[in-house]
Parts: structure tokens; C-alpha cells; sequence
């Protein structure tokens, strides 16, 4: 992460950044060629090798549990593989993961963006950088950690929060709380979520930030537009698919988190628009929880319900790939 | 809008300094957990361990809830016996059964006795005969509440059935006041907190509110939370620190996680003259009214969650360590004797109730330690 990208005097009409430089040719042998031809290609190879393996793993057991399953797998709200018989399905795990994701998208890309814009365009030079070495240091923290503080500190703190939402925007349906109990639902979920998924949505979205021409906001500048002009004309419509795909990649992480969402979050099977109350689940969160004492069975089944991550999971980075790769000549979002 | 190229290593200082400034203050506030973990006290010494035949390395797996007596055990018995190596992987019940059954542990530990099919899969890994429990842990698991300005609370198992159940929601309900006589109860909500994870604790609370509250717990003891409605933690740990942390909250966790974090807890009313709190002493007269179920040299116990007796608090545990009857390994066989000998000993047992557990009663006892001692 190159946060000090120079951006004094880049070239007129900046050239894409996969300038064709000539290879030089090599002096000492072709040896050397083939050796990392070989190594390069056997590394790909290998990358698909284990994807593949993992999928197949997945696939067979997951196939194994699903023909065994008596409820729906898709629409059961229960998971209960060790009774008799056997029911599980994964409709609440689908929704609470979906929820508590996009919960912490709406939370966390604008302000993600608000940073990578203060950082970039309005903070002193001073300051940038142990902003973004902060924001950075959110990363490094295990999410264990988040889950523990956000038991302990968030949870705790978020009452007064959900009934002030709870008062002036019950109407809404989503926000009005119809369970007494402490902060341990969705909503904090998405909050603990939105915070975990911050420094990777701001430092892909400020190093495309830093990307754009330099011509183009000194164009707007001459023209007399104020700094918040500048980067409405030039630098937000440049980095629109950055900030897209940098989102992508922070919902990817959502999508996954474990710890931090089995420690916070108080999980049952039901599913529950009212996004105050306790309960919901999601993927990663039921499968840390159900493993301990699953027996065979329940064990491929919460393999099935793994795969079903995966796909969601590749759709979502499916998704950043066509988005980066639309706009490919500006996108710095390669992390 | 400059950006100087010197930026990046007044950068770097920077993030350094952050860095170290954040390792520092972890380093800081690690330090008061080393002391009191795994809650283990000193080390008595061990005078009465028989050693005999012991050797190598013994593998161990299962439940969780007798984990604090394992490490107990297992530290006095390699101090005593050196070249010997007890390795009890604290996973859970099922896992160790599992574990058990495909030969790969000496002995398994777990929260219930094992299952007719369990029993017909360990005739394969013991070729001569079949796996059987011994009882060895036994323990209460305590109702902890968190209601300021209440204390000494008494509830009866029908009026814990509901309040778990949903069907009781304020602190002041009637049920309660006629249980608690004199108290002033105020008028607010019950937060029923249940473990998130399957686990052999629920499945022992619902053995107990199946038994003596048929009526208002419909539900089969499994591992899984039956019931709907109320809050999840993960853990007994998790359940203790929500209790300890939400006022009007109750939970069910076993005793020493209760006075670790000194969280008061629910006396029972049994039917006996006067309401029992939760204490391994109290625990232990109520095992005693256990009888033993299993048959031949099966001891699977069957506890008497009714009971009536003086100062029987019958909210029990009971932790099995799972072995075969014959046709254990022979490179560990007498590794298994001679620890479970130890552990099924009158000193090894006296241990349990210094620490929340609960010893095996004597009449019991006795037979596990025929039992091992005719192990093959």
C-alpha cells in the first residue's frame, strides 16, 4: 500500500499503469526463463488445484447431509441434524448473513470514504498518514478481540441507541423493537461489522483517491469551483468503480467474520425483520457454534451450509472483478 | 495538496511509534489473566499414587465440564509417576466419543452416558467387548440471577421451567412472590439467557425440568436450546458474564463459574423443610440418591431429580469417563488402571469438592474402582 503515491507531476494524459516496457532480454541463458516459467505457471496451477479440491470436498459432503436432510434445506427455519429425524435448513443463516452485511455496508462505506477523502483532498500532510496508519492498525486487531469488546463495551452502550431508534423510528418497521433484552441482534452485528471492514474499504478507496489526474482537479480548480466541487466533478466520479469494488471486497470480509459475530450476537432460529431484537444467525457464526458437539451428520451439514457461503461468497467477488475490470485503466483497487 | 517524498519515512516512524505504543499497552493488559487461569489450586502432594505398570503417553478426549478435575488429576498424577504422559483433550462429549470409538483416545470423557448405537459402534475398537461409563465428576449446575436489591432468591423447578420458558416475563409475577415471601420485587423484565452452542449443560437442565416440571417443560432433553424466545450467549463463560453484566438477567451455568464471579444463585425449593442452594456438598447428597441403570459392568447412573431429601440440591451433573469393559489397548491398558484408580480414589475424589465439583458417593464409588481394577 503505496500511501505516499506521488502525485506531483504525473504525465499529461496519464498512460495506463501497465505501461508495455520492453523486457529486457535475457543475458545469462535461457535457464532462468524456464525455471520461472515453469515455477509460475506450477504456482496457478496449484491455486486451481486447491480451489477445485475445495469445492469438491464441499460438494460431496455437502451432498451426503442434503439427502439426508428431511426438512427443506433451503426454507427449514431450524438446524437440528442430530434429532431424529434429522432437519436443518439454511433460509435464517442466509438472511441474518445478508442483513448483518449489508447493515455494515450502509454503516461503513461512507464513512470509509470520508476518511479516504480526508486523507486524501482535505487533511494536512501531517496528519494523513497516522490517519491511514490508524485506520490501517483497525485491521491488525484479532477479531476475537472485536467480538469480546463489542460483548463487554458495545453491546452495553447500544441501549440507549436502540430505544432512541426504537422511539422516533419505530414506524419504520425495521427499527421497532418488540423484545425486551439487551443489544445483541443484527443491528450491533452490523455495527461491529461496519467497524472491522473499515480500513480495507478506506485504504483501497483512498489510493484510488490519490489516483486521480492531477490535470483534472486543476482544471476544475481554474475554473473556480470550490474544493467540495472539485470533488464532486473530478475526483468522486473517478473513483466511483474504486469505491465499489474496494465495498465488494469489505463485504467479502462481512460476509465471513466468525468470532467476533458468534460472541455478539444472541443466535435463534427465526427470522425477523425487526433488526433491534435479538436473534438471527449467519453462516460462519452457526458453524463455529454447532461444530463442538456435532456428530457426523451435523458435521455435513454445516459443510453444506459452508458451501452455500462460498457461492455467495465468489458471486460477491465475482461481482468487484466485472466492476474493476470495466474501468481497468484507472482502478487502482488490485489489493 | 503536496505531498513531499520525505512523508513516507516521517510515515513510517510514525506507524512505528503506534505500533509499539499499541504492543506496549497489550503487554500491559495481559498480564493479571496468567495468574488466575484454569483455576487451579496447589498441588497436594501425591503420596497415595499407585504407579503401577504405568508408561508412555495416554491420549484423552471429551467433555469440557469435567476439564478444571482433569487438569487437577492429570498434574498430581505425572508428578507422582514420571515417564508417564496424560494428554486430556477438553473438546466435548461427542467428539470424545467419537474419538473414542475409532480408537484413537484410552478413555473418553462425557457429560451423558453413551447412546445403544454408541454402544454397538465401540464393539469394533473394543474386539472383546464393549464400552461402559464410570461415573468420576460430578457437580451442580447453578441458576445465577442479577437482580440488584434481591437476595437469597428461591424458585421451584415449575416456576424455572417457565421463566426459561417465556411464559413468565416480570420479576414481580405472583409465582415468584409466593416463593419469595417478605422480598420486594420490582417490576421488571426477565432476560432468560440459554447457551447458543449445543451443549451438555442444557441437555442436563432439561433431564432435570422434564423430570420434576413434566407439565410446564414439554420439551426432550437435548443439547440443543429447545425453547424459544429468551437470549444466546456462547459458553458457560459467555451465559456467567451476560448475568454478571445485565440487570433483571437469568442463566444456568455450572457452580464455579457462580462464585468465580461471585454471581449470586437460585435456591431450590425441592419439597424439602427448607429451600437448598446450589453447593457441591448439597449436590452430593443429591447423587447419592442416584441408582445405577447400567447393566454388568455398565455403572450409567440414573439420578433422582425429584428428590425430597434435606439439603439435596438436585440440579446435577454427572461426567462419565467412557473405557472398555475388555479389549482396551494393551500399550496403554495399564496406563488407563492406574489413572482412573487414582482419579476414582478416596483422594483423588476429595479434590473434586474443594474446587465446585462434586465427589461420586461412596457406594458408587466402590464399584468403579472394582470396575477399573477388573479392566482388561
Amino acid at each position: 500500500m503505496a500511501s505516499t503515491t506521488p502525485i506531483d507531476s504525473p504525465p499529461p494524459m496519464q498512460a495506463p499503469p501497465v505501461a508495455p516496457q520492453q523486457p529486457k532480454p535475457a543475458k545469462t541463458g535461457r535457464a532462468g526463463d524456464k525455471v520461472f516459467l515453469a515455477l509460475s505457471r506450477g504456482s496457478g496451477i496449484l491455486l486451481l488445484v486447491i480451489m477445485a479440491s475445495i469445492a469438491g470436498f464441499l460438494t460431496y459432503r455437502a451432498s451426503i447431509a442434503i439427502s439426508k436432510d428431511e426438512g427443506n434445506f433451503l426454507t427449514t427455519f431450524d438446524w437440528n441434524p442430530a434429532g431424529d429425524p434429522p432437519v436443518f435448513g439454511i433460509a435464517v443463516l442466509l438472511f441474518g448473513t445478508v442483513v448483518s452485511s449489508v447493515i455494515a455496508m450502509v454503516i461503513a462505506v461512507p464513512i470509509a470514504v470520508g476518511i479516504a477523502l480526508f486523507i486524501s483532498h482535505y487533511a494536512p500532510r501531517k496528519l494523513a498518514a497516522p490517519i491511514a496508519y490508524v485506520v490501517d492498525l483497525l485491521a491488525a486487531v484479532p477479531s476475537i478481540i472485536y467480538g469480546i469488546w463489542g460483548a463487554l463495551f458495545l453491546v452495553p452502550y447500544l441501549e440507549g441507541l436502540n430505544l432512541w431508534l426504537d422511539d422516533y423510528f419505530g414506524w419504520t418497521y425495521i427499527f421497532d423493537k418488540t423484545e425486551v433484552g439487551v443489544a445483541r441482534s443484527l443491528f450491533t452485528v452490523g455495527i461491529l461489522l461496519a467497524i472491522m471492514i473499515l480500513p480495507i474499504v478506506t485504504s483501497v478507496s483512498r489510493e484510488v483517491f490519490l489516483q486521480v489526474p492531477r490535470m483534472n482537479e486543476e482544471a476544475a480548480l481554474a475554473l473556480g469551483a470550490t474544493r467540495w466541487e472539485v470533488i464532486r466533478m473530478s475526483v468522486l466520479p473517478f473513483g466511483r468503480s474504486g469505491v465499489i469494488s474496494a465495498s465488494m471486497l469489505g463485504l467479502g470480509r462481512a460476509l465471513g467474520e466468525t468470532m467476533a459475530v458468534a460472541t455478539v450476537l444472541s443466535p435463534s432460529f427465526l427470522i425477523s425483520l425487526h433488526v433491534l431484537d435479538p436473534g438471527g444467525g449467519t453462516f460462519a457464526q452457526n458453524i463455529a457454534a454447532k461444530f463442538d458437539e456435532a456428530n457426523e451428520l451435523g458435521r455435513d451439514a454445516l459443510i453444506a451450509s459452508g458451501l452455500v457461503l462460498f457461492v455467495l461468497t465468489l458471486l460477491v467477488n465475482g461481482a468487484a472483478r466485472l466492476i474493476i475490470a470495466r474501468r481497468k485503466e484507472y482502478s487502482g483497487a488490485n489489493a | 495538496m503536496k505531498l513531499q517524498r520525505n512523508n513516507g519515512l516521517r510515515a513510517t516512524a510514525l506507524g512505528a511509534l503506534a505500533v509499539t505504543g499499541a504492543l506496549v499497552l497489550t503487554a500491559c493488559g495481559s498480564d493479571d489473566n496468567a495468574g488466575s487461569g484454569g483455576g487451579s489450586g496447589k498441588t497436594t502432594a501425591a503420596s497415595n499414587i499407585s504407579c503401577e505398570g504405568a508408561k508412555g503417553k495416554l491420549l484423552a478426549s471429551g467433555s469440557s465440564a469435567q476439564k478444571n478435575a482433569m487438569d487437577l488429576w492429570v498434574k498430581n498424577y505425572m508428578a507422582a509417576c514420571s515417564g508417564v504422559e496424560i494428554n486430556y483433550k477438553s473438546s466435548s462429549s461427542g467428539e470424545g466419543i467419537v474419538a473414542f470409538n475409532q480408537g484413537t483416545v484410552g478413555f473418553a470423557g462425557s457429560d451423558s452416558a453413551l447412546k445403544p448405537e454408541e454402544v454397538e459402534e465401540s464393539k469394533k475398537t473394543c474386539k472383546t467387548g464393549q464400552g461402559i461409563n464410570l461415573p468420576m465428576v460430578g457437580g451442580p449446575i447453578a441458576i445465577g440471577y442479577n437482580l440488584s436489591g434481591v437476595d437469597n432468591l428461591v424458585l421451584d423447578a415449575p416456576t424455572i421451567a417457565k421463566i426459561f420458558d417465556d411464559k413468565i416475563k416480570k420479576w414481580n409475577d405472583p409465582a415468584i412472590a409466593e416463593l419469595n415471601k417478605g422480598k420486594s420485587l420490582p417490576d421488571k423484565a426477565i432476560q432468560a439467557f440459554h447457551r447458543s452452542e449445543d451443549s451438555g449443560t442444557t441437555q442436563n437442565l432439561g433431564k432435570y425440568l422434564g423430570a420434576a416440571a413434566a407439565k410446564e417443560w414439554p420439551y426432550e432433553a437435548e443439547k440443543k436450546w429447545p425453547a424459544p424466545g429468551g437470549q444466546a450467549a456462547s459458553g458457560s463463560s459467555g451465559v456467567a458474564a451476560q448475568v454478571k453484566q445485565v440487570d433483571g438477567a437469568i442463566g444456568y451455568f455450572e457452580l464455579s463459574y457462580a462464585t468465580s464471579q461471585s454471581i449470586p444463585t437460585v435456591s431450590i425449593a425441592t419439597g424439602a423443610s427448607a429451600p437448598v442452594a446450589a453447593t457441591s456438598e448439597n449436590a452430593s447428597k443429591a447423587i447419592a440418591a442416584a441408582k445405577v441403570k447400567g447393566t454388568g459392568k455398565d455403572l450409567a447412573l440414573e439420578l433422582d431429580y425429584t428428590t425430597k431429601a434435606e439439603g439435596a440440591y438436585p440440579l446435577v451433573l454427572v461426567t462419565y469417563e467412557v473405557v472398555c469393559d475388555s479389549g482396551n489397548k494393551a500399550d496403554t491398558l495399564d496406563t488407563v488402571k492406574s489413572f482412573l484408580t487414582y482419579t476414582s480414589s478416596e483422594e483423588g475424589q476429595k479434590l473434586l469438592s474443594e474446587h465446585g465439583y462434586a465427589p461420586i458417593p461412596a457406594e458408587i464409588n466402590a464399584k468403579v474402582r472394582e470396575t477399573v481394577a477388573g479392566l482388561k
